[in-house]
């Protein structure tokens, strides 16, 4: 059998994803939430989840609160140095929509205003089980992605939904 | 020597929040650093207007959600003021209990974060194990692990049973038990004095000039706590302010590390005197008037401003924080350090940047 790099390089991706954490315009409920995964209650690194620092390393990007005028670019670019296939989540309600502050004056709304969001956690904040569980769900999103790129290769795996900046 | 800028921020892994400061460094050394906010400004001061007085609160407690049961509780008592409310004995004893287990859990969370600041992974690991029985505890009396929501204007939404009562007394000593050996490497282990102690000194006079709060203003040396103005039902409980004289960072972590077991104290002291009764007194009309009203958070002195003019909304809620009276020591402490103290020297303000930009 012929030894296949790109599936080897696959398998990998998806035993251990990375996640980098951006709080963007969030009260800190999801992000010690989030932080709360980590440690030993919980235990993400039994699913061979890792907290990094650096976007460039990470494959799933965790974004809890609002967007606002200031942080929409800096989120914007955390995103474009990720590495393909990548998976955003959105946690919270703010993440999701704004949230309370929807009609706040200096928040332009959810997280998908500005990059595509592959799976969306409620909750004001959401429990820890539930982003474990987003996770393990984006994960599953991106072996489809990662499957449908080996059916077609030579074509970079695309954002799922359009990009629309925010005016 | 040449002189170049670093960003420290807005994405950075030590922060959970996006802190962004401009570090002029000359080699290794900071020369000047400028602080560049607004990466978590909502604008929620301007809801206000929006929201009625009812709806406000659960606005105010989303400022910041490791205060945010403290946040709340300061907005009731401003509106309950301008109202003449009287709120039940039972109510300012439950509030004391839910407020103080915030300070528990903001506290160990900050301890383990500035553990991990340094390195020192397993302590992270082994405050935060500790931190989440707090958790649970709001899981099971609340409903919400982190943002409570049990104040309402005139008294709370919900009782503590006198089961919970007891088991909630049962837990805190087990808290207690375990944090005591934590307490001993904090402050005794060899790694981390050399990482923090003589680090970001701040004298008590320019601690005082430059009007730090909380835990800074305490690890110099003053001995100033809001909760001696006896709010809520602290006229009934008995602590002393917690004070430490160096002013570098070992002193500030230990100021909080003696805390969380003040803390600890005080509730098991509320739980030991709860009265019984009614929960909560029904407002009539609207409030009208403004009225300043401070308490002590986590990080120390929050101040809130309230202007109502009988009409369904407030006209104005100013809220002042205290990392935004924190970040002028900090800025203070930062020059003619080392690159690699910034994350120690930073997390020793306890900064909650959603607090200070709201």
């Amino acid at each position: 059998m012929k030894f296949d790099l790109q599936k080897w390089i696959n398998e990998g991706r998806l035993k251990s994803p990375w996640v980098v954490h951006f709080n963007c315009g969030s009260c800190n409920g999801c992000d010690i939430e989030i932080l709360d995964c980590l440690t030993p209650v919980h235990d993400v690194e039994r699913f061979g989840i890792i907290n990094v620092g650096n976007p460039k390393q990470a494959d799933v990007l965790l974004v809890s609160g609002t967007v606002n005028h200031r942080n929409k670019t800096a989120l914007k670019n955390i995103y474009d140095q990720m590495q393909h296939p990548k998976a955003v989540i959105a946690i919270g309600s703010c993440g999701l929509s704004g949230g309370i502050f929807y009609d706040a004056y200096n928040v332009v709304g959810g997280v998908d205003k500005v990059i595509p969001v592959d799976v969306y956690v409620p909750g004001c904040p959401p429990k820890p089980e539930q982003i474990i569980d987003a996770v393990l769900v984006a994960l599953g999103k991106l072996k489809a992605s990662l499957e449908k790129s080996d059916e077609a290769p030579g074509q970079e795996t695309a954002p799922a939904a359009g990009e629309q900046p925010a005016a | 020597m040449t002189r170049s800028i670093i960003p420290f921020g807005p994405q950075h892994p030590v922060l959970p929040e996006p802190l962004h400061l401009k570090l002029t460094v000359e080699d290794e050394t900071v020369v000047e650093a400028i602080p560049a906010l607004g990466y978590v400004h909502r604008g929620l001061e301007g809801l206000a207007q929006r929201r009625d007085y009812h709806q406000m609160i659960y606005v105010v407690e989303r400022v910041c959600g490791i205060c945010s049961c403290i946040h709340a509780m300061c907005y009731c008592n401003a509106i309950e003021k301008l109202m003449g409310l009287e709120v039940p004995r039972r109510a300012k004893y439950l509030r004391v209990i839910w407020s103080e287990l915030h300070r528990v859990h903001s506290h160990l969370l900050w301890l383990g974060l500035f553990a991990d600041a340094f390195g020192f992974e397993s302590l992270f690991m082994n405050l935060w194990k500790i931190r989440e029985r707090v958790m649970d505890i709001n899981e099971a009396t609340a409903g919400n692990r982190v943002i409570v929501s049990t104040n309402i204007i005139g008294g709370v939404r919900r009782d503590i049973s006198e089961d919970w009562l007891k088991q909630i007394l049962k837990d805190i000593t087990e808290i207690e038990q375990q944090l005591k050996p934590m307490f001993d490497v904090m402050t005794n282990d060899y790694t981390i004095k050399k990482r923090t102690v003589g680090k970001g000194v701040l004298s008590k006079e320019l601690c005082h000039q430059l009007g730090a709060a909380g835990p800074t203003l305490r690890g110099s040396g003053w001995a100033q706590d809001v909760r001696q103005l006896k709010y809520e039902a602290f006229d009934e409980l008995d602590f002393e302010p917690v004070v430490e004289y160096d002013g570098d960072c070992y002193s500030r972590n230990k100021v909080r590390f003696r805390e969380t077991f003040q803390s600890l104290e005080i509730v098991r002291q509320a739980i030991n005197r709860i009265p019984s009764g009614e929960l909560a007194v029904k407002p009539k009309g609207n409030p009208d008037g403004e009225i300043a009203f401070r308490v002590e958070q986590p990080r120390g002195e929050l101040f809130y401003y309230v202007k109502c003019n009988g009409g369904k909304n407030p006209e104005r809620v100013r809220i002042r924080t205290p990392t935004f009276a924190n970040i002028p020591p900090l800025l203070a402490m930062l020059p003619g350090a080392q690159l690699a103290d910034v994350p120690v020297l930073a997390l020793s303000i306890d900064p909650c940047i959603s607090c200070t930009e709201r």
